[in-house]
C-alpha cells in the first residue's frame, strides 16, 4: 500500500486540517467530537447537516458553505460518525429554525442519525437518500444505498434552505428530489482502505464489478470487462428503468468518478451518456463532471441522473460556494 | 454477577476477538465492506481505557457508561448496535449491586432485544441476531430451568456456533451484505462470527475464571 500517510490514525486529522487551512474563509474544522462547519454561520435559516464514512471527498466535508451544508460530520473511513458528532455540530450551526440531516441510506448512518435525532432537544427531520438503483430489492427499509445523487440533493436543499425555506419545506423538497434522482456506477478496481492495507476486493484485469457501492463493497455482479458504450446502455437501462422519464423531460446528468479514473475517461462517459438521453427524447439541462462521491483510490464512476423542473432547475442553479462546488 | 465480572467479561471477549481477526477481517472482506474488525478493535480499546473507571461503580450503570462510549468511539453500525444491547441491559441491571443468572439472563435478553428494535432486523437475516435472539431465548430457558453452570454454558456455545453457522447458507436482507444479493450465500457473515466469538470466550470464563 502506497498513500500519502503518516500514521494511519492521524491520518483523517491531518486531512481535515489541510481542508480548513485550504479554505479558511469557507470552513473550520472541530476535533473532539469532530465536525466541519461554515467559517461564517449562517443566521435565520434551516441548518443542514450531512456526515457519513470519510474516503468519499469531497462528500460531505467538501460542500459545507453558503448555499449548501451547514455543517459535516465525517467518520473513520468508511465508517459511519458517532451521535455525538452530530449533536456537537448541530449545537453549533442551529440558526433557530430547525436542524435538517441528509443521511445515505445505509444501516450506520441511519442508526447513529436517528440516535441523534432521539436525543437532539432541537426541533429535527432527516432526509435519506436512496438513488442507486443497482440494489434492486428496494422493500426493505434498508434497501437501496445513497451514493452520487446526495450531491444533487445537498445542492438544491441548501439553495433553498438559503433562500429562507421552512424544515419542513426543505424536508419534503429532499424527499421528492431523491425520488428523481437515480444513479449507478462500475468498478474496475478495488479500494484499499488504509487501516486495512490491502484492496478489498480481488478482481481480475479483464473484469468489473457492476452495481459497485462507494465503499468498495461488491455490486451485484462480476462480467466480463466490455467497451464503454456497452456499460453506458447498462447503467443507464437500469437508470432510465427506474426513473421513467416522460419524453422531453428535461435532466440534469452527472458523471462521478470514484476517485481513480481519469477526467478523460469521465468526459467519455458523458459524451455517450448524453448521446443515450437524446436518443430517449430527454433533454439535458444541467450538468456536472467530476471526482464528487469517492470511493477512495478506486478506478470506476456512476453516473446519475435527476429529473428538473423550473423550480428544481433554479434552485440548482442558485449560487453555491463551497470548497468542492461553487457558482 | 458484578462490574468486575463484567469488566473481567469484556477482556475475555477482547483477547477471543483479537485471536480471531484473521477469521473475522477474512469473512468481511468477502461479503461486507472490509471495516468491520477495525470498528470490533476501535471499541475493545474504548473499552479497555475505560475499564479503571468502572471500579465500584454498580453493574446498571456500568453498562450505561460501556454503552455510552461504545456509542460515541465505535460509529458504524456495530457502534449503535452493540451501544443499545449495553444501555438496554444497564437500564435492566439498574439498582442491582449483584445479578443472579436469572436476573442476568434478563438483562442479556434485554439487550438482544434492543439490538433488534435498532437494526430493524430478525432472525433469518444473515446478521448477529441469528446468534444472539437463540442465545438470549436458550439463556432464559436454561437458567429458569435451573441448569448446571457447565451444562448451561456448554449449550450456549453449541446453540451460538449453530447460529453463526447457519448464516453461512442466508441470504442477507439487512446489513451491508444485502447488497450483494444471492452472492451472500456461502459466506458467513462476519457480525454474527464475531458474537459467537464472544458468546464461547464468555461461556469458557464463566466455568473457570481467571
Amino acid at each position: 500500500m502506497k498513500k500519502f500517510m503518516n500514521d494511519v490514525d492521524a491520518m483523517l486529522t491531518e486531512s481535515l486540517s489541510g481542508l480548513s487551512a485550504a479554505h479558511p474563509e469557507l470552513v473550520r474544522v472541530e476535533f473532539a467530537p469532530t465536525f466541519v462547519a461554515r467559517a461564517h454561520p449562517a443566521a435565520d435559516k434551516v441548518a443542514l447537516i450531512s456526515g457519513g464514512g470519510s474516503g468519499h471527498e469531497p462528500l460531505h466535508a467538501g460542500f459545507v458553505g453558503r448555499g449548501m451544508l451547514d455543517a459535516a460530520c465525517p467518520g473513520q473511513v468508511f465508517t459511519s460518525p458517532t451521535p455525538d458528532q452530530m449533536l456537537a455540530a448541530a449545537h453549533s450551526v442551529d440558526a433557530g429554525r430547525g436542524v435538517l440531516f441528509i443521511v445515505k441510506n445505509y444501516a450506520g448512518d441511519t442508526m447513529n442519525f436517528q440516535m441523534a435525532s432521539e436525543m437532539l432537544e432541537i426541533e429535527n427531520a432527516t432526509v435519506l437518500v436512496n438513488d442507486d438503483v443497482a440494489v434492486e430489492n428496494s422493500t426493505h427499509t434498508t434497501g437501496r444505498r445513497g451514493v452520487a445523487g446526495t450531491l444533487v440533493v445537498e445542492k438544491i436543499v441548501g439553495a433553498a434552505a438559503e433562500a429562507g425555506a421552512e424544515l419542513v419545506e426543505c424536508k419534503a423538497l429532499g424527499d421528492r428530489v431523491n425520488a428523481a434522482t437515480a444513479s449507478m456506477g462500475v468498478a474496475f478496481t478495488s479500494c484499499t482502505v488504509p487501516a486495512a492495507g490491502r484492496p478489498t476486493f480481488d478482481i481480475g484485469p479483464a473484469e468489473m464489478e457492476v452495481g459497485v457501492g462507494i465503499h468498495g463493497e461488491p455490486g451485484r455482479r462480476r462480467e466480463a470487462f466490455r467497451p464503454a458504450s456497452r456499460i453506458v446502455t447498462e447503467l443507464l437501462d437500469a437508470i432510465l428503468g427506474d426513473l421513467k422519464p416522460a419524453r422531453g423531460a428535461e435532466v440534469l446528468l452527472h458523471v462521478n468518478g470514484f476517485g481513480g479514473t481519469p477526467l478523460m475517461e469521465l468526459y467519455l462517459l458523458f459524451h455517450l451518456a448524453d448521446e443515450r438521453l437524446k436518443a430517449e427524447g430527454l433533454k439535458l439541462a444541467r450538468s456536472l463532471v467530476g471526482n464528487y462521491t469517492t470511493s477512495l483510490d478506486m478506478a470506476g464512476a456512476s453516473l446519475t441522473l435527476a429529473i428538473l423542473d423550473a423550480e428544481l432547475k433554479a434552485l440548482w442553479d442558485a449560487p453555491v460556494h463551497t470548497p468542492a462546488l461553487r457558482w | 454477577m458484578n462490574t468486575t465480572s463484567i469488566v473481567a467479561g469484556i477482556a475475555a471477549a477482547q483477547r477471543a476477538l483479537l485471536a480471531s481477526e484473521a477469521d473475522i477481517e477474512s469473512l468481511d472482506r468477502a461479503i461486507g465492506d472490509g471495516d468491520h474488525f477495525i470498528n470490533v478493535r476501535r471499541g475493545c480499546e474504548a473499552l479497555a481505557a475505560l475499564a479503571p473507571q468502572l471500579t465500584g461503580v454498580a453493574p446498571g450503570p456500568a453498562c450505561q457508561q460501556i454503552g455510552t462510549r461504545l456509542l460515541s468511539t465505535v460509529g458504524g453500525a456495530s457502534g449503535p448496535l452493540f451501544a443499545s444491547f449495553f444501555l438496554a441491559m444497564g437500564k435492566e441491571l439498574d439498582g442491582a449491586d449483584e445479578a443472579d443468572a436469572r436476573h442476568f439472563a434478563r438483562a442479556f435478553a434485554a439487550g438482544v432485544e434492543a439490538i433488534r428494535q435498532r437494526g430493524k432486523a430478525d432472525v433469518g437475516e444473515k446478521t448477529m441476531l441469528d446468534v444472539l435472539i437463540p442465545v438470549a431465548r436458550l439463556l432464559l430457558r436454561l437458567t429458569e430451568a435451573g441448569t448446571d453452570l457447565a451444562t448451561l454454558t456448554e449449550r450456549l456455545k453449541e446453540e451460538a456456533q449453530g447460529g453463526m453457522l447457519a448464516t453461512k447458507d442466508m441470504v442477507a436482507t439487512k446489513g451491508r451484505a444485502h447488497f450483494l444479493g444471492d452472492r451472500a450465500i456461502g459466506h458467513i457473515d462476519p457480525g454474527a462470527k464475531t458474537c459467537q466469538v464472544m458468546i464461547a470466550a464468555l461461556c469458557d470464563l464463566a466455568v473457570s475464571p481467571r
